[in-house]
């Protein structure tokens, strides 16, 4: 198995999610047969190889310009919880 | 809605400019074939009947007062539910963003109202778009209108089955992987993902931002073109959007495929390609030889390695993209959290499904400490590699034809316990997302138990013209066009007398 279910409980703690002990095992399970899967990449030589990380798309800077943006209540309206002017979370700090 | 749908495009804008047809009335035509059949297909999310009345009032009093009408006016266009609508929920398919009211319009959506086209509600959609079957929504099963055991494939099942049952006229789609064409071919209409850049992302809700992008699904090759034409182009706010000028895609598309070089690859015709797969893209490539297309054979050797090569990058990008969803800003929030951080783990782990969980699960994975090398930075290398076999192909052919999907639409429920088996259906589509080329898929025959078939037409960076030019010459000569979709609603109210 490409993954133990140790593992699994780390990544979940990186990825800020939880899982019951059920939901563990299969997850370690699936992610094993798909890391098994992705491994046939180690057949290729790429020592030599230039990484690609975006297709061609250009990616510029723009201009350090002040322009419209969205004003604050629209930015808090989604909010599951604001006030004053803030979005409110529980605290933080025990 | 079966008229206006049929029209097209390009024809329905003209008769609602001459005055011949009132956008209103096409506007309820969609209005009520979504009343009449999509409690059956359940293709949208959200219908905006008011906001759809209100477009098309306001086309039909901008022709009274003789103002010229934008190239979509009145034309009934439905959006997935991935893309931001001003004042009109926006959830991608998911819990974790249930009640979402965007700000603002993403830009591609911006373009379609400016143009004047009537947007007539939201498509369900796999959540955020990681899936290949729109079985992974929170809220519903799209079903396939030709036949409603089977899937309309995905993520951009909703807006395929949308335009397959005349509901719209045309729809937009997302692309990470083959969200559009693989969808477009199980439900027997065209599909287009444009090339890495070609349409803005600004609005486009994330999932693996080096490979998403918009794209059309109409009923012929020329609604797509149409509607291409209006989103495709340059926007500051979208730091990836491409400044290559637009060409005239509909001049493009008249020029006939006499001369075009045809590379056909062998990798996309494994030993067990389904046979009535095969025997229909076949069928097409004679058709195009007959057309004055010359057809060779053609390797593209790394193939076998853009499944493999795409599941770990797009899973990489989405862990960090959905990393914002934490019930804080926007979406929805687990309320019973004593603290920030158990606040976070909570809302996500209430708020994301299954395959979700199990992409960002497997993101995170490759790119933590220890193994971004072995994994992350190896398939960025093969993604290179994958890229070179196109730029080596296209020295020497014009377009690249392959089947779109190997296997005609499957049955809902087949393939939702086997993760890799569903990875499997994007296998001859996602090698374009990696390369960032432009596809097409359109239909190019039906199996024995009717069900359609896709030919996917690849193309150059940013060469969309010569793809939109194969597909409109090859399209009267397959024929497809006059065929649809029988749903049981039609059946019977035939059999009243």
């Amino acid at each position: 198995m490409a993954i133990t279910r140790e593992e699994v409980r780390h990544i979940a703690k990186l990825a800020n999610l939880e899982f019951g002990e059920e939901e563990q095992e299969r997850f370690t399970r699936q992610l094993g047969a798909i890391l098994d899967y992705v491994a046939q990449l180690d057949r290729l030589d790429t020592r030599e190889v230039e990484p690609t990380s975006h297709a061609g798309g250009s990616s510029e800077m723009r201009d350090d310009a002040l322009g419209p943006s969205l004003d604050r209540d629209a930015a808090l309206a989604n909010a599951p919880e604001s006030g004053r002017g803030l979005f409110k979370v529980p605290r933080v700090i025990g | 809605m079966n008229a206006p749908s049929r029209l097209g495009v390009r024809a329905l804008r003209d008769r609602i400019a001459a005055g011949e047809l009132t956008a209103a009335d096409v506007a309820e035509a969609s209005l009520r074939r979504i009343a009449e059949v999509d409690r059956r297909l359940a293709a949208f999310v959200r219908v905006d009947e008011a906001g759809a009345r209100e477009a098309a009032a306001s086309i039909d009093r901008d022709r009274k007062s003789g103002r010229t009408l934008g190239p979509l006016a009145g034309v009934p266009i439905a959006i997935k539910d991935v893309l931001c609508t001003r004042g009109l929920g926006t959830a991608c398919g998911s819990r974790i963003l249930e009640g979402f009211v965007p700000p603002f319009d993403a830009t591609c959506v911006a373009r379609l109202r400016a143009a004047g086209a009537v947007l007539v509600g939201k498509t369900n959609m796999d959540e955020f778009a990681m899936g290949s079957s729109t079985e992974n929504s929170a809220y519903q099963v799209t079903r396939n209108p030709w036949d409603l055991g089977r899937v309309p494939g995905g993520s951009s099942g909703g807006s395929a089955a949308a335009v397959a049952a005349d509901e719209v006229v045309a729809a937009i789609g997302t692309d990470t992987g083959g969200s559009i064409r693989q969808p477009a071919a199980l439900c027997g209409v065209v599909g287009m993902k444009p090339t890495y850049g070609r349409v803005s992302r600004y609005g486009l809700v994330a999932f693996a931002s080096s490979l998403d992008q918009a794209g059309p699904f109409g009923n012929s090759v020329e609604d797509v073109t149409e509607v291409l034409q209006v989103i495709a182009g340059h926007d500051p706010q979208d730091a990836t959007s491409a400044r290559q000028p637009v060409p005239d895609y509909r001049a493009a598309a008249a020029r006939g495929a006499g001369g075009l070089r045809i590379g056909v690859p062998r990798e996309y015709f494994p030993q067990g390609l389904d046979r009535e797969v095969y025997e229909a893209v076949r069928a097409a490539l004679a058709a195009a030889g007959r057309l004055g297309a010359t057809v060779e054979e053609i390797s593209l050797p790394h193939t076998d390695y853009a499944i493999p090569t795409y599941y770990i990058l797009a899973t990489a990008e989405a862990s960090s993209n959905l990393a914002r969803y934490d019930g804080v800003r926007y979406g929805s929030r687990a309320q019973e959290a004593h603290d920030l951080a158990s606040l976070y783990v909570a809302s996500r782990s209430r708020g994301f499904g299954a395959e979700v969980k199990r992409r960002i699960m497997l993101g995170t994975y490759v790119l933590s400490s220890g193994y971004y090398d072995a994994y992350y930075l190896r398939a960025q290398r093969v993604r290179t590699l994958i890229r070179r076999d196109f730029d080596a192909a296209f020295r020497n052919v014009d377009v690249i034809v392959t089947p779109t999907s190997p296997s005609a639409a499957f049955r809902i429920g087949e393939r939702v316990d086997d993760p890799l088996a569903m990875y499997l259906s994007d296998i001859f589509t996602v090698t374009l997302n990696l390369a960032g080329l432009p596809g097409l898929s359109m239909p190019c025959g039906l199996t024995r138990e009717r069900l359609p078939i896709g030919l996917q037409i690849v193309g150059r960076p940013f060469d969309e013209a010569t793809v939109l030019r194969l597909a409109a010459a090859l399209e009267p000569e397959i024929g497809f066009g006059a065929q649809r979709p029988r749903l049981p609603e039609e059946t019977a109210s035939e059999a009243l007398p």
